[in-house]
């Protein structure tokens, strides 16, 4: 042991060799990432052109669908896609919401709180945390939401919301058939039963991102309103929902553009009836469920058609996620600055 | 319970303290208590579905469940018994071919991301494009992986299947790989660029090690979403009712049982057997997802702060 062996030095050429190939590696997984994306929407389009040039714009706002003449327009579709996906937010956002309130408020920890507040448990050192452990679970139950399967839903559909919705749906059709949302009786698949599941799908986005929205509001303003004298949910609907306003908004887009490109639960619930209708009742058709009940069976000359018709979903949800993703950032950056 | 003050002299006499108390006879309290109940209620409604679904697997599912269902191959319409071993199979394999690249090709992104400079224009590239996958509508995949598979090799196989769940996956690997990376305190980059080693060194002795929680994390959560999504499925592997392999052999490119495609086309049959093997499958299926969500979100428990 003449002298100590330093631990530091420099790399040898080899190590430098190595670390520029690694490097080099990187780059290109990257660069092929970013080529990746590009090749998924040119291949969507080029396999679009045929149909593209054979129906043009017509496609968009013509009503029939048939193989047999070889006539295609998907209007219907996209009404279907649109009407499901609207009224589906519509519920998805009032229950996200109130779930994302009930969540940041920590409604379930102060319940929780007072219960063990009775017997004098609630500074004991091991009781005193379930309180806070309550919410994790809440949260996490709220994410199982997002985390079972589209298919898994779309069974749970067809053999458990249809059978119970529909004496109620026949019953409004019955009563009060004169209104056009109630003009025809629920036969089975229909437009009601896959707004119901898809409203459920999308409710955890809503609710996480909403949550997060709300959490992120300073603390400072609560405390000011609380401390003029508001209740609750003055400082709520004055304060914390005007605050995080964008962020929620920015999420229930984001729901949007998911509820859009949904496909299993809509392809076995509702109905794949070519036609427009205000019914809730009545059957309808998606772009989605239009795509995955034609591909399989679909010849060369009917791939080009469907590979339009899903360049058309492609932009409109591409539209409404960038919109979305932008709102997100967007609020985040200003409850920082807030902050 | 502490009871007010009924007279009081001084600068608070002119304060009416029966007008401060907490009561629900004043509309703003009224008010208060009954949006409290609302959305206790709406929270409440919200999650029935979840109690109901998972109610309907237990006892449809739990039923039919045993361990004939999950090594047979699909019954024949009016058939008795039989089981979904060849969906189950297929799933796996699907997956698994579908992470082998993509776990790789994601986690060396998201390096080449947590590295880059922040004015790097094909990190900012490859960022948006990642954002945009996540949105992507799985359906999408589907006809991508048609396209660009199914179409060139002249037939649905489970190639075409790992392909289109393959770009479901990226997003999840890639982006909380990159979180898990960034994660790692700068002080230990520090230290192994002060001892002089190499960028790659860095990343592959100090980066990568302490960052493999939260890798695995996002693995695991891509996983679990691919293996429950079906659209990108249906007409890419499409469905057999045979199994993958046959005198030793694997046959990727013929087309392949999946669960959640089994459960898809089982659900719309008239026959009662299908019906109850698709709500076991659902039940399979949902036990693999909430194994590999749960199993993700323990790995993330133990990411350093």
């Amino acid at each position: 042991m003449a002298e100590a062996v330093s631990v530091a030095q420099e790399p040898s050429s080899a190590q430098r060799f190595a670390d520029a190939a690694f490097r080099r590696l990187c780059q290109l997984c990257a660069a092929a990432a970013l080529a990746l994306v590009v090749f998924i929407v040119l291949r969507i389009a080029i396999s679009a052109a045929p149909a593209l040039s054979d129906y043009g714009p017509g496609f968009l706002t013509g009503t029939t669908w048939d193989p047999n003449k070889g006539r295609y327009a998907i209007l219907p579709e996209i009404w279907g896609t649109l009407y499901t996906s609207i009224l589906a937010l519509v519920l998805g956002t009032l229950f996200g919401v109130a779930a994302a309130l009930f969540l940041a408020e920590g409604f379930l920890g102060e319940f929780v709180y007072q219960l063990l507040k009775a017997p004098g448990l609630h500074l004991h050192p091991l009781w005193s945390k379930l309180p806070a452990r309550a919410e994790d679970a809440l949260r996490n139950l709220v994410e199982l939401l997002a985390a079972i399967p589209s298919v898994v839903y779309g069974l749970w559909g067809l053999f458990v919301v249809i059978p119970t919705v529909r004496p109620f749906c026949n019953w409004l059709y019955a009563h009060l058939g004169w209104i056009p949302f109630f003009s025809t009786s629920l036969a089975g698949p229909g437009v009601l039963p896959a707004v119901l599941v898809l409203s459920i799908m999308i409710l955890p986005t809503i609710t996480a991102i909403g949550r997060q929205a709300l959490v992120s509001v300073p603390s400072k303003l609560r405390m000011a309103s609380y401390g003029l004298g508001a209740t609750r949910w003055e400082t709520i609907i004055g304060v914390l929902l005007p605050t995080a306003s964008r962020g929620i908004f920015g999420g229930v887009v984001l729901a949007f553009g998911r509820a859009l490109g949904e496909t299993m639960a809509l392809a076995m619930l509702v109905g794949n009836a070519n036609q427009i209708r205000l019914s809730l009742f009545s059957p309808a058709n998606t772009l989605a469920a239009l795509l995955a009940n034609n591909f399989p069976e679909a010849g060369p000359r009917q791939v080009a058609v469907l590979m339009y018709a899903a360049l058309v979903l492609l932009a409109i949800t591409l539209v409404v996620n960038v919109a979305g993703a932008l709102l997100v950032q967007r609020a985040a950056a200003r409850t920082e600055g807030a902050q | 319970m502490t009871t007010l003050p009924t007279s009081v002299s001084g600068p608070l006499a002119d304060v009416d303290f029966a007008e401060l108390e907490k009561s629900l006879q004043r509309p703003r309290t009224l008010i208060n208590a009954a949006l409290d109940v609302v959305v206790t209620a709406m929270t409440v409604l919200a999650l029935i579905p979840l109690f109901s679904v998972v109610w309907m697997l237990a006892v449809r599912g739990g039923k039919k469940l045993s361990l004939a269902v999950l090594t047979q191959l699909p019954p024949a319409p009016l058939e008795a018994g039989g089981g979904f071993g060849n969906a189950l199979l297929g799933t796996l394999v699907i997956v698994g071919l579908a992470a082998l690249w993509t776990v790789p090709f994601g986690i060396l992104n998201a390096v080449y991301l947590a590295q880059a400079k922040p004015e790097d224009r094909l990190a900012t590239g490859v960022r948006f494009a990642t954002k945009v996958l996540t949105g992507f509508p799985s359906i999408l995949a589907g006809v991508f992986a048609y396209g660009a598979v199914v179409l060139l090799t002249g037939g649905f196989s489970a190639l075409a299947g790992a392909v289109a769940i393959s770009i479901l996956m990226l997003p999840v690997v890639v982006l909380t790989a990159e979180d898990a990376i960034r994660a790692v305190p700068a002080r230990m980059k520090e230290a192994a660029a002060g001892m002089g080693a190499t960028e790659a060194q860095t990343v592959w002795m100090v980066l990568l090690p302490t960052a493999l929680p939260g890798i695995l994390t996002g693995v695991m959560l891509a996983v679990a979403r691919a293996a429950g999504e079906t659209a990108p499925l249906i007409f890419t592997a499409l469905f057999s009712n045979y199994w993958l392999s046959s005198h030793g052999q694997i046959h990727l490119m013929q087309p392949t049982a999946s669960l959640a495609v089994l459960i898809y086309n089982f659900a719309g049959m008239p026959f009662d057997n299908q019906i109850e093997l698709a709500w076991a499958a659902a039940l399979v299926l949902v036990l693999i997802v909430l194994a590999l969500n749960i199993a993700g979100q323990a790995l993330s428990r133990r990411l350093p702060e």
